[in-house]
Protein backbone atom coordinates (compact mmCIF):
# COMPACT_ATOMS: atom_id res chain seq x y z
CA UNK A 1 0.00 0.00 0.00
CA UNK A 2 1.24 3.26 -1.10
CA UNK A 3 -0.07 6.34 0.62
CA UNK A 4 0.63 9.97 -0.03
CA UNK A 5 -0.44 12.67 2.35
CA UNK A 6 -0.39 16.55 1.44
CA UNK A 7 2.52 15.78 -0.61
CA UNK A 8 4.48 18.42 -2.23
CA UNK A 9 7.40 19.15 -4.06
CA UNK A 10 8.60 22.99 -5.28
CA UNK A 11 11.79 23.59 -7.01
CA UNK A 12 12.23 27.37 -6.46
CA UNK A 13 9.43 29.38 -6.98
CA UNK A 14 8.10 25.96 -9.45
CA UNK A 15 5.35 23.87 -7.36
CA UNK A 16 5.48 20.61 -9.21
CA UNK A 17 3.08 18.71 -6.88
CA UNK A 18 0.81 20.43 -5.20
CA UNK A 19 -0.79 19.05 -1.69
CA UNK A 20 -1.21 15.43 -3.19
CA UNK A 21 -2.75 13.22 -0.98
CA UNK A 22 -3.76 9.66 -2.76
CA UNK A 23 -3.64 5.70 -1.82
CA UNK A 24 -2.55 2.80 -3.78
CA UNK A 25 -4.39 -0.30 -2.82
CA UNK A 26 -3.58 -4.42 -2.77
CA UNK A 27 -5.50 -6.11 -4.91
CA UNK A 28 -5.90 -3.64 -7.60
CA UNK A 29 -4.54 -2.00 -10.10
CA UNK A 30 -4.07 1.89 -10.11
CA UNK A 31 -3.63 4.31 -12.99
CA UNK A 32 -2.16 7.52 -12.21
CA UNK A 33 -2.91 9.75 -14.89
CA UNK A 34 -1.86 12.88 -15.92
CA UNK A 35 -0.57 15.48 -18.89
CA UNK A 36 2.89 15.51 -19.32
CA UNK A 37 4.52 17.70 -16.51
CA UNK A 38 1.71 17.14 -14.15
CA UNK A 39 4.05 16.27 -11.57
CA UNK A 40 3.75 12.38 -12.04
CA UNK A 41 7.63 11.44 -12.27
CA UNK A 42 8.22 13.86 -9.70
CA UNK A 43 5.41 11.91 -7.19
CA UNK A 44 7.00 8.36 -8.09
CA UNK A 45 10.36 9.17 -7.53
CA UNK A 46 9.11 10.72 -3.99
CA UNK A 47 7.49 7.61 -3.02
CA UNK A 48 10.89 5.24 -4.06
CA UNK A 49 13.00 8.39 -2.04
CA UNK A 50 14.79 9.70 -5.20
CA UNK A 51 13.72 12.90 -4.66
CA UNK A 52 12.70 14.30 -1.13
CA UNK A 53 9.11 16.34 -0.41
CA UNK A 54 9.20 19.75 0.15
CA UNK A 55 5.79 18.87 2.59
CA UNK A 56 3.66 16.40 3.23
CA UNK A 57 5.02 12.74 3.93
CA UNK A 58 4.37 9.42 1.59
CA UNK A 59 4.85 5.87 2.72
CA UNK A 60 5.13 2.84 1.09
CA UNK A 61 3.55 -0.53 3.07
CA UNK A 62 3.51 2.06 6.23
CA UNK A 63 6.76 3.24 6.80
CA UNK A 64 9.18 5.75 4.67
CA UNK A 65 10.77 4.04 1.58
CA UNK A 66 14.55 4.35 3.21
CA UNK A 67 13.43 2.94 6.44
CA UNK A 68 12.68 -0.40 4.80
CA UNK A 69 15.83 -3.04 5.46
CA UNK A 70 15.17 -4.78 2.01
CA UNK A 71 13.01 -2.09 -0.06
CA UNK A 72 13.03 -3.92 -3.06
CA UNK A 73 10.98 -6.81 -1.70
CA UNK A 74 8.10 -3.98 -0.42
CA UNK A 75 7.98 -2.11 -3.90
CA UNK A 76 9.17 -2.67 -7.34
CA UNK A 77 9.37 0.42 -9.72
CA UNK A 78 10.13 1.33 -13.18
CA UNK A 79 11.07 4.67 -13.83
CA UNK A 80 9.89 6.53 -16.65
CA UNK A 81 13.78 7.42 -17.76
CA UNK A 82 16.24 4.96 -18.59
CA UNK A 83 17.95 3.62 -15.34
CA UNK A 84 20.57 0.94 -16.64
CA UNK A 85 24.19 1.89 -17.33
CA UNK A 86 24.30 1.08 -21.17
CA UNK A 87 27.84 -0.23 -20.54
CA UNK A 88 26.67 -3.67 -18.48
CA UNK A 89 24.78 -7.08 -20.05
CA UNK A 90 21.21 -6.99 -18.53
CA UNK A 91 22.09 -10.09 -16.62
CA UNK A 92 24.83 -7.83 -14.87
CA UNK A 93 22.77 -5.48 -14.41
CA UNK A 94 20.15 -7.19 -12.68
CA UNK A 95 22.79 -9.27 -10.63
CA UNK A 96 23.69 -5.89 -9.02
CA UNK A 97 21.13 -5.27 -7.86
CA UNK A 98 20.06 -8.58 -6.56
CA UNK A 99 23.65 -8.49 -4.48
CA UNK A 100 22.53 -5.72 -2.83
CA UNK A 101 19.80 -7.99 -1.13
CA UNK A 102 20.95 -11.13 -1.59
CA UNK A 103 18.59 -12.36 -4.04
CA UNK A 104 19.63 -15.40 -5.70
CA UNK A 105 20.95 -15.95 -9.45
CA UNK A 106 18.27 -17.91 -9.81
CA UNK A 107 15.26 -15.45 -8.97
CA UNK A 108 17.56 -13.39 -11.81
CA UNK A 109 17.27 -15.95 -14.18
CA UNK A 110 13.38 -16.37 -13.80
CA UNK A 111 12.66 -12.76 -13.61
CA UNK A 112 15.05 -12.62 -16.87
CA UNK A 113 12.47 -15.08 -18.86
CA UNK A 114 9.30 -13.95 -17.46
CA UNK A 115 10.69 -10.59 -19.57
CA UNK A 116 11.33 -12.32 -22.43
CA UNK A 117 14.69 -11.32 -22.08
CA UNK A 118 16.64 -14.87 -21.88
CA UNK A 119 17.70 -14.55 -25.48
CA UNK A 120 19.20 -11.16 -25.43
CA UNK A 121 20.55 -10.96 -21.04
CA UNK A 122 24.30 -11.81 -22.09
CA UNK A 123 24.05 -8.24 -24.52
CA UNK A 124 24.88 -4.90 -23.41
CA UNK A 125 22.12 -2.54 -22.62
CA UNK A 126 23.29 0.07 -24.81
CA UNK A 127 22.22 -1.83 -27.80
CA UNK A 128 18.76 -2.54 -26.55
CA UNK A 129 15.53 -0.86 -28.21
CA UNK A 130 13.26 0.79 -26.36
CA UNK A 131 10.90 -2.04 -25.75
CA UNK A 132 13.75 -4.04 -24.61
CA UNK A 133 14.88 -1.42 -22.01
CA UNK A 134 11.26 -1.70 -20.89
CA UNK A 135 11.52 -5.44 -20.50
CA UNK A 136 14.34 -5.12 -18.76
CA UNK A 137 12.83 -2.18 -16.51
CA UNK A 138 9.97 -4.76 -15.21
CA UNK A 139 12.08 -7.35 -15.11
CA UNK A 140 14.43 -5.20 -12.42
CA UNK A 141 10.44 -4.08 -10.94
CA UNK A 142 9.76 -7.82 -10.29
CA UNK A 143 13.49 -8.94 -8.82
CA UNK A 144 12.50 -9.06 -4.64
CA UNK A 145 8.43 -10.71 -6.03
CA UNK A 146 7.79 -7.10 -4.09
CA UNK A 147 3.98 -6.40 -2.76
CA UNK A 148 3.63 -3.15 -4.37
CA UNK A 149 4.45 -2.98 -8.30
CA UNK A 150 5.02 0.80 -9.34
CA UNK A 151 5.47 1.39 -13.18
CA UNK A 152 5.95 4.74 -14.77
CA UNK A 153 4.34 4.90 -18.47
CA UNK A 154 5.35 0.72 -18.72
CA UNK A 155 4.10 0.29 -22.12
CA UNK A 156 5.93 3.38 -23.75
CA UNK A 157 8.47 1.69 -26.34
CA UNK A 158 6.54 -1.67 -26.55
CA UNK A 159 4.97 -3.23 -29.51
CA UNK A 160 1.47 -4.59 -29.01
CA UNK A 161 2.56 -8.22 -28.07
CA UNK A 162 4.20 -6.17 -25.35
CA UNK A 163 1.30 -3.84 -24.68
CA UNK A 164 -0.89 -6.80 -23.92
CA UNK A 165 1.82 -9.10 -21.70
CA UNK A 166 2.19 -5.76 -19.91
CA UNK A 167 -1.60 -5.98 -19.34
CA UNK A 168 -1.92 -9.04 -18.56
CA UNK A 169 1.58 -9.28 -15.82
CA UNK A 170 -0.28 -6.00 -14.29
CA UNK A 171 -3.53 -7.75 -13.84
CA UNK A 172 -2.07 -11.00 -12.74
CA UNK A 173 0.44 -9.53 -10.13
CA UNK A 174 -3.10 -7.67 -8.84
CA UNK A 175 -5.19 -10.69 -8.49
CA UNK A 176 -2.09 -12.23 -6.92
CA UNK A 177 -2.88 -9.54 -3.75
CA UNK A 178 0.13 -7.01 -4.80
CA UNK A 179 -0.77 -3.42 -5.39
CA UNK A 180 -0.21 -2.02 -8.94
CA UNK A 181 0.29 1.29 -9.60
CA UNK A 182 1.17 2.68 -12.67
CA UNK A 183 1.38 6.17 -14.56
CA UNK A 184 0.19 7.00 -17.88
CA UNK A 185 -0.80 10.13 -19.87
CA UNK A 186 -3.19 8.25 -22.31
CA UNK A 187 -6.76 7.54 -20.62
CA UNK A 188 -7.74 5.09 -23.13
CA UNK A 189 -4.52 2.60 -22.63
CA UNK A 190 -5.05 3.29 -18.80
CA UNK A 191 -8.99 2.39 -18.25
CA UNK A 192 -8.20 -1.31 -20.14
CA UNK A 193 -5.90 -1.95 -17.25
CA UNK A 194 -6.63 0.19 -14.40
CA UNK A 195 -9.64 -0.41 -11.46
CA UNK A 196 -8.87 2.79 -9.66
CA UNK A 197 -7.62 6.15 -10.86
CA UNK A 198 -6.14 9.23 -9.64
CA UNK A 199 -5.79 11.59 -11.91
CA UNK A 200 -3.35 14.95 -11.43
CA UNK A 201 -2.92 18.00 -12.99
CA UNK A 202 -0.03 20.68 -12.04
CA UNK A 203 0.56 18.80 -9.31
CA UNK A 204 -2.97 18.33 -7.73
CA UNK A 205 -5.40 15.39 -7.39
CA UNK A 206 -7.90 16.07 -10.23
CA UNK A 207 -10.25 13.15 -9.75
CA UNK A 208 -9.72 9.85 -7.37
CA UNK A 209 -12.02 7.78 -8.98
CA UNK A 210 -13.06 4.55 -9.96
CA UNK A 211 -13.24 3.52 -13.79
CA UNK A 212 -16.26 2.38 -13.81
CA UNK A 213 -17.61 5.86 -12.10
CA UNK A 214 -15.25 7.51 -14.69
CA UNK A 215 -16.56 5.91 -17.61
CA UNK A 216 -20.24 6.50 -16.69
CA UNK A 217 -20.10 10.03 -15.72
CA UNK A 218 -18.31 10.34 -19.43
CA UNK A 219 -21.13 8.68 -21.69
CA UNK A 220 -23.51 11.32 -19.25
CA UNK A 221 -23.79 13.86 -22.38
CA UNK A 222 -27.11 13.37 -23.37
CA UNK A 223 -29.00 12.92 -26.20
CA UNK A 224 -29.44 15.04 -29.22
CA UNK A 225 -32.77 14.94 -30.78
CA UNK A 226 -33.68 16.85 -34.46
CA UNK A 227 -37.10 16.90 -35.65
CA UNK A 228 -39.30 19.48 -37.41
CA UNK A 229 -41.45 20.18 -34.06
CA UNK A 230 -38.74 20.68 -31.52
CA UNK A 231 -40.53 23.15 -30.15
CA UNK A 232 -43.37 20.75 -29.03
CA UNK A 233 -41.02 17.77 -28.65
CA UNK A 234 -39.16 20.20 -26.03
CA UNK A 235 -42.70 20.91 -24.36
CA UNK A 236 -43.74 17.05 -24.25
CA UNK A 237 -39.86 16.04 -22.86
CA UNK A 238 -40.10 18.49 -19.83
CA UNK A 239 -39.97 17.25 -16.89
CA UNK A 240 -38.16 18.08 -13.05
CA UNK A 241 -35.34 16.25 -13.86
CA UNK A 242 -34.81 17.09 -17.48
CA UNK A 243 -32.69 19.97 -18.97
CA UNK A 244 -33.14 20.57 -22.22
CA UNK A 245 -30.91 22.86 -24.65
CA UNK A 246 -30.61 23.19 -27.98
CA UNK A 247 -28.41 24.81 -30.82
CA UNK A 248 -30.69 25.11 -34.03
CA UNK A 249 -34.39 25.33 -34.75
CA UNK A 250 -34.42 21.80 -35.05
CA UNK A 251 -32.38 19.75 -32.32
CA UNK A 252 -32.07 19.36 -28.84
CA UNK A 253 -29.75 18.25 -26.82
CA UNK A 254 -31.76 16.42 -23.77
CA UNK A 255 -30.07 15.06 -20.32
CA UNK A 256 -32.46 12.92 -17.54
CA UNK A 257 -34.38 10.94 -20.35
CA UNK A 258 -32.39 8.12 -21.96
CA UNK A 259 -32.97 7.80 -25.74
CA UNK A 260 -35.92 4.85 -25.18
CA UNK A 261 -37.96 7.03 -23.36
CA UNK A 262 -37.53 9.98 -26.07
CA UNK A 263 -38.25 7.82 -28.73
CA UNK A 264 -41.43 6.40 -27.04
CA UNK A 265 -42.91 9.59 -25.95
CA UNK A 266 -42.62 11.33 -29.38
CA UNK A 267 -44.01 8.20 -30.74
CA UNK A 268 -47.40 8.22 -28.26
CA UNK A 269 -47.61 12.11 -29.50
CA UNK A 270 -47.16 11.36 -33.11
CA UNK A 271 -43.60 13.79 -33.63
CA UNK A 272 -41.41 12.70 -36.20
CA UNK A 273 -37.69 12.65 -35.31
CA UNK A 274 -34.92 12.42 -37.67
CA UNK A 275 -32.11 11.95 -35.57
CA UNK A 276 -31.86 10.65 -32.31
CA UNK A 277 -28.36 10.01 -31.10
CA UNK A 278 -26.95 9.70 -27.15
CA UNK A 279 -24.11 11.45 -27.29
CA UNK A 280 -21.43 9.71 -25.43
CA UNK A 281 -18.30 11.43 -24.74
CA UNK A 282 -15.12 9.55 -25.38
CA UNK A 283 -12.79 8.41 -22.16
CA UNK A 284 -10.10 10.50 -23.89
CA UNK A 285 -12.57 13.73 -24.40
CA UNK A 286 -13.45 13.30 -20.59
CA UNK A 287 -10.09 12.97 -19.52
CA UNK A 288 -9.12 16.10 -21.58
CA UNK A 289 -12.08 18.41 -20.18
CA UNK A 290 -11.01 17.66 -17.00
CA UNK A 291 -7.29 18.02 -17.23
CA UNK A 292 -7.82 20.67 -19.76
CA UNK A 293 -6.72 23.75 -17.54
CA UNK A 294 -4.00 21.73 -15.95
CA UNK A 295 -2.35 20.88 -19.22
CA UNK A 296 1.38 22.12 -19.29
CA UNK A 297 2.12 22.83 -22.82
CA UNK A 298 -1.01 23.79 -25.14
CA UNK A 299 -0.85 23.05 -28.64
CA UNK A 300 -2.04 25.78 -30.77
CA UNK A 301 -4.92 25.00 -33.46
CA UNK A 302 -4.03 23.08 -36.41
CA UNK A 303 -4.84 26.04 -38.98
CA UNK A 304 -3.10 29.02 -36.49
CA UNK A 305 0.27 26.82 -36.81
CA UNK A 306 -0.20 26.18 -40.44
CA UNK A 307 -0.52 30.21 -40.87
CA UNK A 308 2.87 30.49 -38.53
CA UNK A 309 4.80 27.91 -40.81
CA UNK B 1 10.59 -12.59 -27.65
CA UNK B 2 7.95 -14.09 -25.84
CA UNK B 3 5.72 -13.73 -23.51
CA UNK B 4 5.67 -15.56 -20.02
CA UNK B 5 3.55 -16.10 -17.35
CA UNK B 6 4.75 -15.25 -13.49
CA UNK B 7 6.57 -18.00 -11.93
CA UNK B 8 5.70 -18.07 -8.02
CA UNK B 9 8.76 -15.64 -6.65
CA UNK B 10 10.56 -16.72 -3.98
CA UNK B 11 9.52 -17.30 -0.71
CA UNK B 12 9.14 -14.68 1.39
CA UNK B 13 11.48 -16.21 3.99
CA UNK B 14 14.07 -15.53 2.44
CA UNK B 15 14.19 -12.41 2.63
CA UNK B 16 17.06 -10.36 3.31
CA UNK B 17 17.92 -7.17 4.75
CA UNK B 18 20.43 -4.45 2.99
CA UNK B 19 23.71 -4.54 4.41
CA UNK B 20 27.46 -2.90 3.97
CA UNK B 21 28.75 -6.22 2.98
CA UNK B 22 26.02 -6.87 0.35
CA UNK B 23 26.76 -3.13 -1.04
CA UNK B 24 30.27 -4.15 -1.41
CA UNK B 25 29.59 -7.00 -3.10
CA UNK B 26 26.99 -5.35 -5.69
CA UNK B 27 29.28 -2.46 -5.95
CA UNK B 28 32.18 -5.24 -6.77
CA UNK B 29 30.17 -6.84 -9.46
CA UNK B 30 29.12 -3.28 -10.60
CA UNK B 31 32.79 -2.35 -11.25
CA UNK B 32 33.86 -5.65 -12.91
CA UNK B 33 31.03 -5.96 -15.12
CA UNK B 34 31.97 -2.32 -17.02
CA UNK B 35 34.61 -2.99 -19.70
CA UNK B 36 35.76 0.76 -19.28
CA UNK B 37 37.24 -1.14 -15.90
CA UNK B 38 39.15 -3.41 -17.32
CA UNK B 39 40.40 -1.07 -20.29
CA UNK B 40 41.39 2.26 -17.87
CA UNK B 41 42.94 0.03 -15.45
CA UNK B 42 45.32 -2.18 -18.27
CA UNK B 43 46.29 1.50 -19.53
CA UNK B 44 47.28 2.62 -16.07
CA UNK B 45 49.27 -0.50 -15.43
CA UNK B 46 50.72 -0.12 -19.15
CA UNK B 47 52.03 3.32 -18.57
CA UNK B 48 52.84 2.57 -14.70
CA UNK B 49 55.26 -0.49 -15.97
CA UNK B 50 55.94 0.46 -19.09
CA UNK B 51 57.45 4.36 -18.74
CA UNK B 52 59.13 2.89 -15.46
CA UNK B 53 61.21 0.10 -17.69
CA UNK B 54 61.56 2.47 -20.44
CA UNK B 55 63.36 5.19 -18.16
CA UNK B 56 65.70 2.95 -16.50
CA UNK B 57 66.59 1.34 -19.54
CA UNK B 58 67.38 4.25 -21.04
CA UNK B 59 69.51 5.78 -18.33
CA UNK B 60 72.57 7.57 -18.99
CA UNK B 61 74.87 8.54 -16.25
CA UNK B 62 76.09 10.93 -19.02
CA UNK B 63 73.15 12.89 -19.53
CA UNK B 64 73.98 15.11 -16.81
CA UNK B 65 77.40 16.53 -18.81
CA UNK B 66 75.55 17.29 -21.61
CA UNK B 67 74.32 20.14 -19.84
CA UNK B 68 70.91 19.19 -20.86
CA UNK B 69 67.77 19.74 -18.84
CA UNK B 70 67.42 18.06 -16.14
CA UNK B 71 64.88 15.48 -16.18
CA UNK B 72 63.93 11.62 -16.73
CA UNK B 73 67.52 9.91 -17.27
CA UNK B 74 69.75 12.33 -16.30
CA UNK B 75 72.51 12.11 -13.81
CA UNK B 76 70.73 13.26 -10.71
CA UNK B 77 68.15 10.06 -10.58
CA UNK B 78 67.86 7.68 -8.29
CA UNK B 79 66.14 3.94 -9.36
CA UNK B 80 63.18 4.46 -7.78
CA UNK B 81 62.20 7.55 -9.31
CA UNK B 82 63.01 6.12 -12.80
CA UNK B 83 60.89 3.38 -11.89
CA UNK B 84 57.96 5.57 -10.86
CA UNK B 85 58.11 7.53 -13.73
CA UNK B 86 54.30 6.35 -14.94
CA UNK B 87 53.34 7.67 -11.50
CA UNK B 88 51.76 10.72 -12.56
CA UNK B 89 50.47 9.37 -15.83
CA UNK B 90 48.67 6.44 -14.23
CA UNK B 91 47.33 8.68 -11.79
CA UNK B 92 45.43 10.80 -14.49
CA UNK B 93 44.12 7.16 -15.37
CA UNK B 94 43.06 6.04 -11.88
CA UNK B 95 41.72 9.16 -11.48
CA UNK B 96 39.38 9.46 -14.39
CA UNK B 97 38.46 5.85 -13.54
CA UNK B 98 37.28 6.48 -10.08
CA UNK B 99 35.54 9.55 -11.65
CA UNK B 100 33.55 7.28 -14.00
CA UNK B 101 32.69 5.08 -11.71
CA UNK B 102 30.51 7.41 -9.54
CA UNK B 103 29.65 10.53 -12.81
CA UNK B 104 29.06 7.87 -14.71
CA UNK B 105 25.96 6.68 -12.60
CA UNK B 106 24.73 10.27 -12.98
CA UNK B 107 25.07 10.43 -16.53
CA UNK B 108 23.29 7.36 -17.62
CA UNK B 109 20.57 7.08 -14.84
CA UNK B 110 21.91 4.21 -13.26
CA UNK B 111 21.90 6.15 -10.29
CA UNK B 112 18.45 5.58 -9.93
CA UNK B 113 18.31 1.63 -9.52
CA UNK B 114 21.51 2.05 -7.18
CA UNK B 115 19.77 4.56 -5.12
CA UNK B 116 16.47 2.74 -5.44
CA UNK B 117 17.74 -0.70 -3.79
CA UNK B 118 19.98 1.12 -1.21
CA UNK B 119 18.31 4.22 0.13
CA UNK B 120 21.38 4.12 2.82
CA UNK B 121 23.02 6.74 0.37
CA UNK B 122 26.15 6.13 1.95
CA UNK B 123 26.51 2.68 1.94
CA UNK B 124 26.73 3.26 -2.12
CA UNK B 125 29.97 5.91 -1.35
CA UNK B 126 31.86 4.49 0.82
CA UNK B 127 31.34 1.00 -0.79
CA UNK B 128 32.80 2.76 -4.49
CA UNK B 129 35.17 4.14 -2.73
CA UNK B 130 36.38 0.92 -1.29
CA UNK B 131 36.33 -1.39 -4.17
CA UNK B 132 38.03 0.90 -6.16
CA UNK B 133 40.43 2.36 -3.30
CA UNK B 134 41.81 -1.56 -2.75
CA UNK B 135 41.39 -2.49 -6.46
CA UNK B 136 43.57 0.50 -7.24
CA UNK B 137 46.33 0.41 -4.63
CA UNK B 138 46.72 -3.36 -5.26
CA UNK B 139 47.24 -3.09 -8.99
CA UNK B 140 49.51 0.22 -8.76
CA UNK B 141 51.56 -1.61 -6.00
CA UNK B 142 51.90 -4.61 -8.23
CA UNK B 143 52.71 -2.36 -11.21
CA UNK B 144 55.49 -0.46 -9.16
CA UNK B 145 56.89 -3.41 -7.98
CA UNK B 146 57.03 -4.71 -11.66
CA UNK B 147 58.29 -1.49 -12.61
CA UNK B 148 61.05 -1.07 -10.16
CA UNK B 149 62.03 -5.24 -10.89
CA UNK B 150 62.19 -4.48 -14.79
CA UNK B 151 64.12 -1.50 -14.01
CA UNK B 152 66.76 -3.06 -12.05
CA UNK B 153 67.66 -5.22 -15.50
CA UNK B 154 68.18 -1.79 -17.15
CA UNK B 155 70.34 -0.15 -14.36
CA UNK B 156 72.16 -3.51 -14.06
CA UNK B 157 75.72 -2.63 -13.16
CA UNK B 158 75.11 1.69 -12.92
CA UNK B 159 75.73 3.31 -9.72
CA UNK B 160 72.53 4.33 -9.06
CA UNK B 161 71.08 0.49 -9.11
CA UNK B 162 69.13 -0.38 -5.93
CA UNK B 163 67.63 -3.43 -4.62
CA UNK B 164 64.08 -3.63 -3.36
CA UNK B 165 65.95 -4.50 0.14
CA UNK B 166 67.78 -0.93 0.46
CA UNK B 167 66.43 1.50 2.69
CA UNK B 168 63.23 3.30 1.87
CA UNK B 169 62.93 1.38 -1.74
CA UNK B 170 59.92 -0.83 -0.59
CA UNK B 171 58.39 2.13 1.20
CA UNK B 172 58.45 4.47 -1.78
CA UNK B 173 56.92 1.49 -4.13
CA UNK B 174 54.69 0.76 -1.94
CA UNK B 175 53.76 4.60 -1.38
CA UNK B 176 53.06 4.79 -4.89
CA UNK B 177 50.49 2.09 -4.83
CA UNK B 178 48.75 3.90 -1.29
CA UNK B 179 48.78 7.27 -3.87
CA UNK B 180 46.73 5.91 -6.04
CA UNK B 181 44.41 3.91 -4.59
CA UNK B 182 43.59 7.18 -2.77
CA UNK B 183 43.85 9.12 -5.98
CA UNK B 184 40.86 6.32 -7.24
CA UNK B 185 38.97 7.18 -4.02
CA UNK B 186 39.56 10.68 -5.02
CA UNK B 187 38.39 10.68 -8.22
CA UNK B 188 35.08 8.27 -6.77
CA UNK B 189 34.80 11.31 -4.73
CA UNK B 190 34.80 14.29 -7.05
CA UNK B 191 32.42 12.52 -9.32
CA UNK B 192 29.90 12.31 -6.65
CA UNK B 193 30.06 15.78 -5.63
CA UNK B 194 29.70 17.24 -9.43
CA UNK B 195 27.45 14.39 -11.16
CA UNK B 196 29.00 14.99 -14.71
CA UNK B 197 31.77 13.20 -15.97
CA UNK B 198 33.60 16.00 -18.14
CA UNK B 199 33.66 18.36 -14.83
CA UNK B 200 34.97 15.89 -12.20
CA UNK B 201 37.60 14.94 -14.86
CA UNK B 202 38.36 18.69 -15.83
CA UNK B 203 38.71 19.30 -11.40
CA UNK B 204 40.87 16.00 -11.06
CA UNK B 205 43.25 17.25 -13.97
CA UNK B 206 43.05 21.07 -12.68
CA UNK B 207 43.90 19.41 -8.75
CA UNK B 208 46.72 17.43 -9.11
CA UNK B 209 48.65 18.46 -12.96
CA UNK B 210 47.92 22.39 -12.91
CA UNK B 211 47.25 23.80 -9.32
CA UNK B 212 51.49 22.62 -8.66
CA UNK B 213 52.23 24.75 -11.84
CA UNK B 214 50.28 27.74 -10.76
CA UNK B 215 51.95 27.71 -7.60
CA UNK B 216 55.14 28.58 -8.93
CA UNK B 217 53.63 32.32 -9.71
CA UNK B 218 53.27 33.07 -5.89
CA UNK B 219 55.79 34.89 -4.34
CA UNK B 220 58.31 33.07 -3.07
CA UNK B 221 57.54 33.29 0.62
CA UNK B 222 54.22 31.96 0.17
CA UNK B 223 55.44 29.26 -2.52
CA UNK B 224 57.67 27.42 0.42
CA UNK B 225 54.59 27.46 2.98
CA UNK B 226 52.19 26.39 0.32
CA UNK B 227 53.15 24.17 -2.35
CA UNK B 228 54.16 21.23 -0.19
CA UNK B 229 50.67 20.80 1.06
CA UNK B 230 49.14 21.19 -2.50
CA UNK B 231 47.41 17.46 -2.76
CA UNK B 232 49.83 16.19 -5.93
CA UNK B 233 52.94 17.42 -4.36
CA UNK B 234 51.90 16.17 -0.69
CA UNK B 235 51.19 12.96 -2.26
CA UNK B 236 53.96 12.38 -4.02
CA UNK B 237 56.20 12.48 -0.68
CA UNK B 238 55.71 8.99 0.08
CA UNK B 239 56.95 7.71 -3.15
CA UNK B 240 60.23 9.47 -3.60
CA UNK B 241 63.47 7.49 -2.28
CA UNK B 242 64.57 10.70 -0.80
CA UNK B 243 63.17 13.75 0.75
CA UNK B 244 63.26 17.01 -1.02
CA UNK B 245 64.00 20.25 0.15
CA UNK B 246 60.99 22.14 -0.29
CA UNK B 247 58.35 19.15 0.73
CA UNK B 248 57.12 17.16 3.50
CA UNK B 249 58.46 14.04 5.18
CA UNK B 250 56.85 10.76 3.19
CA UNK B 251 54.24 9.51 5.82
CA UNK B 252 52.90 13.53 6.45
CA UNK B 253 52.68 14.13 3.04
CA UNK B 254 50.62 10.69 2.65
CA UNK B 255 48.43 12.03 5.59
CA UNK B 256 48.03 15.55 3.70
CA UNK B 257 46.81 14.22 0.62
CA UNK B 258 44.53 11.98 2.66
CA UNK B 259 43.45 14.71 4.49
CA UNK B 260 42.20 15.98 0.98
CA UNK B 261 40.96 13.14 -0.02
CA UNK B 262 38.65 12.88 3.24
CA UNK B 263 37.38 16.23 2.79
CA UNK B 264 36.46 15.97 -0.93
CA UNK B 265 34.37 12.21 0.55
CA UNK B 266 32.87 14.33 3.29
CA UNK B 267 31.65 16.96 0.51
CA UNK B 268 30.25 14.06 -1.44
CA UNK B 269 28.57 12.49 1.69
CA UNK B 270 27.25 15.76 1.97
CA UNK B 271 25.63 16.17 -1.48
CA UNK B 272 24.75 12.60 -1.64
CA UNK B 273 22.56 12.57 1.43
CA UNK B 274 20.87 15.66 1.22
CA UNK B 275 20.03 16.32 -2.37
CA UNK B 276 17.46 14.86 -4.45
CA UNK B 277 19.09 12.11 -6.89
Amino acid sequence: MIEARELTKRYGDKTVVDHLSFTVKPGEVTGFLGPNGAGKSTTMRMIIGLDFPTGGSVTVNGRAYGKHAAPLHEIGSLLEAKSVHPGRTAFNHLMALAYTHGIARSRVDEVIELAGLTSVAGKRVGAFSLGMGQRLGIAAALLGDPAIVMLDEPVNGLDPEGVLWVRNLLRQLADEGRAVMLSSHLMSETALIADHLVIIGRGRLLADTTVDDFTQAAGGGGVKVASIEARKLRSLLAGPDVTISSSSAEELVVSGRDAHEIGAIAAQHGVALYELTPQSVSLETAFMELTSDAVEYHSAPVDASRKAA
Amino acid sequence: MTATTLPPGPARTTVHKVTGRRVLRSEWAKFWSLRSSWITLAVALLLLIALGSIASATYSPDAVANQGPPGPGSGDSDAVSLALLGVTFASLAVGVLGVLISAGEYSTGMIRSTLAAVPRRLLVLWSKSAVFGVVAFVLATIGALAAFQLGTLGLHGQKIALTMGDDGVLRSLVGAGLYLGLVGVFGVALGVVLRSSAGAIAVLVGVLLILPGLATLLPDSWEDSVTPYLPSNAGSAIYALHEASNSLSPWAGLAVFAGWVALTLAGAAGRLARTDA
